[in-house]
């Protein structure tokens, strides 16, 4: 058996005509967080949902924890713990219930002290007694990550985990995913790219159903991103600072800006201390010299227009 | 067998915390001791009605075809809108497992209920001589008990369509209704009207099992509509693998 808890080979699904995944195929090991990133319905929930067992792909073959989900559904479901994008709660249960109901449907072993444990882990244990109805949208997805948890699975799937969330409250869920993703495979899917960037090891971006590009956050930054964008303000007014530039050999493109220029040099190549030596030596003031790293919004733009682009030249 | 009993539990103890339950139960409750008290005060005493346990049996029927569907209308149509059916069916459960435990835990309420009217041919029996006939009350309280069995069978797999529960419930009654009038057919002599009057869901209960004659085809009715009602609940949870 390989290492890798999830493996997908050429996955696709389709409801009627719509192609909602078209073969795509990636790989996840244990103690990877794997980011799931795309627009809405490209292809997200779906890819979720084949993963966990609740419908089967239209073809090729998906195995997690080394069981295919289509053959082998209940071994998969066994060790797959699931939050779906609307938290699945039942309001007029408590906290407690929930998980004690979910528990036994899932034969967790001393289920009461679990219980405590995951509730504990969450941050729930003061609301346990609570019903789920009245708590508020945060401490709901909480719960719904503690009954994901409660069976200490080897792989955790989650469906947008902060979406609702204030930022106080998804800085508590980022932490503990973080957290509980050291001894298992997480993925998780956001169409926040900032998001992908801080959790995940690994992203996989995902458009109309096929993966556009996967790698480390830093690597498709530093790959997709080209060059670097330089902010540069100085007491001359924007025409002349960028004609002055403009003579500098590594100077790729000169965007004006209010105040001032944004300068793209090669990629891998840090211009600024060039630029800040040509700004010093025409005897200028210079007021602000920065470089704005591309962020994963820019990438995605990038690899979604490639893509229109490709097709419509199709 | 497990999860099956441990969904059958929840959905019978969820019961007793729904307003929809206290609400049905209210009203058979309330109509039925409004007829035995007419029934009581009026029928006896003219002589015009013989003491009969299986009084209040007739409006019950009546009662119970609009009233169970509310008892199901919202076991998966709710689960479906809340999102929670996701849940359910990526735990280590099957399909069928779901749908039975739903049909179990509603069965035991309306046990609970069925044992509850009990209490009107009790009273008859204690003030009226000779007393009842106890062995017609019984064969027509285990035909309600079957007849029970498959409204909340229909009831399930009306629920099961829909994330709406009052589509729900209106499909489950219409459903119910039809079988109840198609009944009539059997006035026509042609072998068709026979086969459809066959469906007719209250003649396998007034022909024989209220009549205190316990026949093993109308009992084998009353399960196969509810084997097969339950069937087509599972298949249209399953459905959403093809579709």
């Amino acid at each position: 058996m390989s290492h890798h808890l999830i493996q997908v080979k050429n996955l696709s699904k389709s409801y009627g005509n719509f192609q909602a995944l078209s073969e795509i195929s990636f790989q996840a090991k244990r103690g990877e967080i794997l980011g799931f990133l795309g627009p809405n319905g490209a292809g997200k929930t779906t890819t979720m949902r084949i993963l966990t067992g609740y419908m089967p792909p239209t073809a090729g073959s998906a195995k997690v924890a080394g069981f295919d989900v289509v053959e082998e559904s209940l071994e998969v479901r066994k060790r797959v713990g699931y939050l779906p994008e609307t938290v699945p709660l039942y309001p007029e249960l408590s906290a407690r219930e929930y998980l004690s109901f979910m528990g036994s449907l899932r034969r967790v072993e001393n289920l009461d002290d679990r219980i405590d444990e995951v509730l504990h882990k969450v941050g729930l244990e003061d609301r346990a007694e609570s019903y789920a109805g009245n708590l508020s949208k945060g401490l709901r997805q909480r719960l719904g990550l503690a009954q994901a948890l409660l069976h200490r699975p080897e792989v955790l799937i989650l469906d947008e985990p902060t979406i609702g969330l204030d930022p106080a409250q998804i800085i508590g869920v980022r932490d503990l995913i973080r957290e509980v993703g050291t001894d298992r495979t997480v993925m998780l899917s956001t169409h926040i790219l900032s998001e992908a960037q801080q959790i995940c090891d690994r992203v996989l971006i995902i458009h109309q159903g096929r993966i556009l590009a996967e790698d480390t956050p830093n690597n498709l930054q530093s790959q997709l991103a080209g060059a670097e964008r330089i902010r540069v303000r100085t007491s001359s007014d924007s025409k002349s600072l960028a004609k002055l530039l403009g003579k500098l050999p590594d100077t790729v493109e000169i965007k004006l800006i209010e105040g001032g220029v944004e300068v793209s040099g090669p990629p891998g190549k840090d211009i600024r201390p060039i630029i800040a030596r040509t700004i010093v030596e025409a005897d200028l003031d210079l007021l602000e010299l920065s470089a704005s790293s591309v962020s994963l919004e820019r990438i995605f733009l990038q690899l979604t227009e490639e893509q229109n682009a490709r097709e419509d030249s199709e | 067998m497990r999860i099956i009993s441990i969904i059958a539990a929840r959905e019978f103890r969820r019961y007793y915390i729904s307003p929809i339950a206290y609400a049905g139960a209210a009203i058979i409750f309330i109509i039925l001791g409004g007829v035995f008290v007419m029934n009581i005060g009026f029928g006896l005493p003219t002589g015009s009605l013989r003491p009969d346990g299986r009084m209040v049996l007739q409006p019950l029927v009546i009662i119970l075809m609009l009233v169970t569907p509310a008892f199901t209308m919202r076991l998966l149509a709710e689960e479906q809108q809340e999102g929670t059916l996701e849940l359910l069916l990526t735990a280590p459960v099957r399909d069928w497992e779901v749908v039975l435990g739903k049909w179990l835990g509603s069965f035991g309420f309306l046990l609970v209920i069925l044992a509850g009217t009990w209490v009107f041919p009790i009273i008859i029996n204690r003030f009226t001589v000779p007393g009842i006939d106890q062995g017609a009350l019984l064969s027509a309280y285990i035909g309600l008990v079957a007849l029970v069995a498959a409204l909340l069978a229909i009831g399930l797999f009306a629920s099961s369509l829909f994330s709406n529960q009052p589509a729900a419930y209106l499909t489950a009654v219409g459903i119910t209704l039809s079988l109840w009038v198609v009944g009539g057919m059997r006035a026509g002599s042609s072998a068709f009207s026979q086969a459809i009057a066959y469906l007719g869901i209250l003649n396998h209960y007034y022909d024989n099992l209220y009549q205190g004659v316990i026949q093993l085809t109308d009992l084998i009715f009353f399960a196969s509509l509810t084997a097969l009602a339950l069937f087509l609940a599972s298949q249209v949870v399953e459905s959403r693998r093809w579709r």
